[in-house]
């Protein structure tokens, strides 16, 4: 990075911290903040995306869909998410392939499953062996998004579910003597006003969501907490950069980041629950509109 | 949602159509955290003992390499799904391995495992001891009556000792080493055991031509003396 560092080893006091915070690694390592936070950016609104509608699958009067939309909710929620990302994503990658595979080796004869390997045709594989290894990080970022989508889509779908049934019967039936049709109840009234009940259950997902990160190393997507232990932990001397267990170093950065997070997103939830409130036939919307009379 | 499943299905059908006519290129993993075995340098690249041999092999085989990390605890599964064609990582050949991929030839001979603590006289046969999850020294501490605590990486392992949350811990001899170099507080304390058959790459069990090249690799480094060289300038093990 800068030109006195071409070697370490004779460096001391400032130079030393300069040089070592920029070398390669680190700087792969600040790029991580990037690769958290893009993916929040991006899992959030797929999840509630999801739970919306599994929430309006499982409201559904039709049979196959409420079971759909129950199922999805019951089962993902009971299966423990370690499972979810050391299994799951596994099988949604084979299951990929196998698609993949049927579409593009239709000639193919070899059996996929040999005892326990699993075996595509070159073709199928995805991403292809000889792609360039973003492609492949690009790939397993894409794997992690969806199976945090699928997760805490569940869970948000549950939550909404529940926002659903707590607006008002009295609303609904208000809006059916106004002459609605239900799927005009359904978008006017219900949805509107179900995201004041739903959005203490969705701060607590976000809030979980802000923390879940490390488990992306699972999937070999390389997340701050990864890096937190890699850089932090005792180097000898066949680093050139060597130094002690400095890991509580890289931890406390770590804890400042994160509380920061949270308490920026707690601050935004909560101006945004008082939005919500505005005019709702709710406590706190009462006591706003007071604050306005008076 | 279902439209949105149907689309990543589309996409994923579509997305690497581009890259299909490149020669295949071999993926080797590894856990890039076990020095001088394999680590991540400071450029972020992997390097050590493994990438040095790695890289050789793939040279004599005519074969185009790639290095990726994985965790240690997912390391067979991603193996046999597909996700990258070796595994160069340290691991030692056992039978219960061997039944679900396949090792090459051995490229570092078995070795002793060493105990390290911070001061001598450290109850080996009944204290508490680390290991790293799912490795052959694990295995070992789990039959021996100690009480085994298992991290999911190699450093920690070390960090438990340190902070006297574990009597002592066991791991390869040259990672020990390596260790108690970076930590003068540390020493080795009792009697190595042997264990495992030797430190060979792990190759899917349905890929006999893949295995066939880097076992002749290997056999031709061993030959000439440039694996007893590799071996001698990382110090990870005895010598052929």
């Amino acid at each position: 990075m800068f030109s006195f560092c071409s070697d370490p080893s004779v460096l001391d006091g400032w130079r030393w911290f300069a040089c070592y915070l920029t070398n390669g690694k680190h700087l792969t390592a600040y790029l991580s903040f990037g690769t958290v936070m893009a993916l929040l950016a991006i899992t959030a609104p797929t999840a509630l995306l999801f739970g919306f509608g599994g929430a309006v699958a499982a409201r559904s009067s039709f049979g196959p869909l409420r079971w759909f939309g129950k199922g999805y909710t019951s089962i993902v929620r009971g299966v423990p998410d370690i499972v979810f990302f050391l299994f799951f994503v596994i099988a949604l990658d084979q299951g990929f392939e196998w698609l993949r595979h049927q579409a593009l080796c239709p000639d193919w004869t070899d059996p996929i499953r040999q005892g326990n390997d699993f075996i595509v045709c070159p073709e199928a594989k995805l991403p292809q062996s000889s792609a360039p290894q973003w492609v492949h990080e690009l790939y397993g970022f894409f794997l992690a998004v969806l199976t945090f989508a699928i997760v805490f889509g569940a869970f948000a779908s549950n939550v909404l579910f529940g926002a659903m049934a707590a607006v008002p019967q009295a609303q609904l039936e208000t809006a059916a003597a106004y002459g609605m049709t239900p799927r005009q109840t359904f978008r006017r009234i219900l949805v509107p006003q179900m995201w004041v009940y739903a959005l203490p259950g969705l701060s607590n997902l976000w809030m979980i969501l802000v923390k879940a990160t490390p488990l992306l190393f699972l999937l070999g997507v390389e997340d701050i907490v990864y890096w937190a232990r890699e850089l932090g932990g005792t180097k000898g001397s066949v680093f050139a950069y060597p130094h002690p267990d400095w890991r509580i170093w890289y931890f406390t950065a770590l804890l400042v980041f994160y509380l920061g997070l949270t308490s920026v997103s707690e601050r935004v939830l909560a101006r945004l629950q008082r939005r919500l409130s505005h005019g709702q036939a709710t406590a706190a919307g009462e006591s706003q509109r007071r604050e306005v009379v008076a | 949602m279902k439209s949105m499943l149907l689309g990543t299905v589309a996409l994923a059908l579509t997305a690497s159509v581009a890259f299909a006519d490149g020669h295949s290129t071999v993926r080797m993993g590894t856990e890039g955290a076990y020095p001088p075995w394999n680590f991540i340098n400071d450029n972020g690249e992997v390097d050590g003992f493994e990438r040095a041999l790695g890289d050789e092999l793939c040279a004599r085989a005519e074969l185009t390499c790639e290095w990726v990390t994985n965790e240690w605890d997912s390391i067979i599964p991603n193996l046999v799904s597909g996700n990258y064609d070796a595994i160069i990582a340290g691991m030692s050949i056992t039978a219960e391995r061997d039944e679900v991929i396949d090792f090459t030839q051995a490229y570092t001979p078995p070795d002793p495992s060493t105990y390290a603590a911070m001061s001598d006289g450290v109850d080996l046969s009944g204290g508490v001891i680390a290991a790293q999850t799912g490795t052959i020294q694990a295995g070992y501490i789990a039959e021996s009556g100690a009480t085994l605590v298992e991290f999911a990486t190699p450093d920690e392992t070390i960090a438990a000792v340190v902070n006297g949350e574990a009597d002592a811990v066991l791991a390869d001899d040259s990672f020990i080493r390596t260790a108690i170099e970076a930590n003068g507080d540390l020493m080795v304390v009792g009697d190595p055991v042997s264990l495992g058959g030797g430190v060979g790459m792990g190759i899917r069990e349905s890929d006999g031509d893949l295995k066939a090249k880097f076992d002749a690799a290997i056999q031709s480094m061993k030959d000439d003396g440039s694996l007893n060289e590799l071996i001698a300038t990382w110090e990870v093990s005895s010598q052929w």
